[in-house]
């Protein structure tokens, strides 16, 4: 069940880095100011937050092989690619997390308030330097408790990887359930799992979220 | 993209849509009930109660539902006591270990929104209710939970949908809903994207369906927010000029 843990918090690890960097990407799209941009983002996040998870992990479980292949194929190369499951659930969760995020980090933009920017460009700050220090500091903050609510729906979902084979928490006790005839005990131990990482994790965001406003005045 | 394989699998992908429906709807009709008990014990000034109720909704939000669903369709099945009595016939179904983690899943999310709701009735409206002389429970009927249940509802959109995507998971314990029957043409056909697109746009609809329904009933329920009626015949004063 270790090693099956370790799994867990892996997947959910690159699934979150993959889902905050499509999330970077999709809010950008959707503040841009080219409409047929915006329309992709709002079809993507719509699609991604409205269709099951499992159906998903489907379609990159059966199709990601395929489509890998004919990429390939674009390139001249023929043969048979097989994609692993670690790759599969990566992709599929990530992608998932990502329409989340985008709607997230969309929302701590909009909340930098636009004189902050006005007052940057009339110091003369040019757009990297503005974004860098007037924009992320403020975005990172404002996203923070967004983003730790998208942490616990990514760590959760990952338990939805386990019908691909990948053997992380929920296949170990599948496994194992099914081996001693004690599928009780195997999910309970799971469920404790699952409950410690999520308990964990919300510690830490905590501690993220007063760290980065510990120069904020708080009400109350 | 093939035309007429899709064609063809409408009808057994709508043959899922019942299943589906009866699973989100039967859940969150049950679900309601336990989240308003579980929101009313977290608020309760008996200790006992409330660590209850906070536990409950720890434990079921802390979990993945696949866990939960595993746990009550294959995890009760180990205790012979439970086999040997009156409730294997309902733990025997997967439909029903599907309603019952479903709806205690959703009980726990919606308990949290209804206690949102019922925390944000405004004070002024407890002290003129016991100044009309309304008893405890008169006071929750006619004013607390109306008014918590206006506060909570556009939240609960949220939760319905999450409902709809969560129906998925039934088809882990061999219930054939839509995405269980979009999973076993796809590993029959092996058109991915086709059946992907016909089974995401069911879900979708659905989701815009169900949420402009509890849009409709937010705008029943919010008349104050309303602008004034209009009047219906014009004044007559006007039309003598």
């Amino acid at each position: 069940m270790a090693r099956a843990t370790l799994m867990t918090v892996a997947v959910s690890l690159s699934s979150m880095a993959l889902g905050l960097l499509i999330g970077a990407l999709g809010a950008a799209a959707k503040l841009s100011a080219v409409a047929p941009v915006r329309w992709l983002a709002e079809g993507y996040t719509t699609v991604a937050r409205g269709v099951p998870e499992l159906l998903v992990i489907y379609l990159l479980f059966f199709g990601g092989s395929q489509a890998a292949m004919f990429v390939a194929s674009v390139f001249g190369y023929d043969g048979y690619i097989e994609i692993n499951a670690f790759t599969i659930g990566t992709v599929a969760v990530g992608i998932i997390s990502g329409a989340y995020s985008t709607e997230v980090i969309r929302g701590a933009v909009l909340a930098v308030p636009s004189g902050q920017i006005e007052a940057a460009k009339a110091i003369g700050m040019h757009r990297w330097l503005m974004f860098r220090r007037i924009m992320l500091p403020q975005v990172a903050r404002f996203a923070l408790p967004g983003l730790g609510n998208v942490w616990q729906l990514t760590l959760k979902d990952t338990a939805l990887i386990s019908v691909t084979g990948l053997v992380e928490i929920m296949r170990q006790a599948h496994v194992a359930a099914g081996s001693t005839r004690e599928p009780f005990t195997f999910y309970v131990v799971a469920a404790l799992l699952y409950l410690l990482l999520t308990t964990f994790s919300n510690y830490g965001f905590q501690r993220a979220e007063s760290w980065a406003g510990r120069g904020v005045r708080r009400a109350s | 993209m093939n035309f007429q394989l899709m064609w063809e699998s409408v009808p057994s992908l709508l043959g899922g849509l019942v299943l589906t429906l009866e699973l989100v709807l039967l859940s969150l009709l049950l679900g309601f009930f336990v989240a308003i008990g579980i929101a009313l014990m977290r608020l309760s000034p008996y200790r006992l109660l409330s660590a209850f109720a906070y536990t409950y909704v720890f434990v079921f939000r802390g979990t993945p539902l696949l866990v939960q669903i595993f746990l009550i369709y294959y995890g009760l099945g180990q205790f012979e006591a439970i086999r040997d009595s009156f409730l294997w016939t309902f733990f025997r179904e997967p439909f029903w270990c599907a309603i019952l983690a479903f709806t205690l899943n959703t009980g726990a999310y919606t308990s949290e929104l209804i206690r949102g709701g019922i925390q944000s009735v405004p004070w002024g409206q407890i002290e003129a209710a016991r100044a009309c002389g309304m008893s405890r429970v008169r006071m929750f009927r006619r004013i607390v939970f109306p008014i918590a249940i206006r506060q909570a509802l556009p939240a609960y959109g949220n939760e319905v949908i999450l409902m709809v995507k969560a129906s998925s998971l039934a088809s882990t314990i061999t219930l054939m809903e839509v995405t269980g029957i979009a999973r076993d043409i796809i590993s029959t056909t092996y058109a991915v994207v086709d059946i992907f697109i016909l089974a995401g746009a069911i879900y979708l609809t659905i989701n815009f369906l169900l949420t402009r329904a509890l849009g409709y009933v937010e705008w029943r329920l919010s008349p104050h927010l309303r602008g004034a009626p209009q009047p219906v015949l014009a004044p007559t004063g006007i039309e003598a000029h």
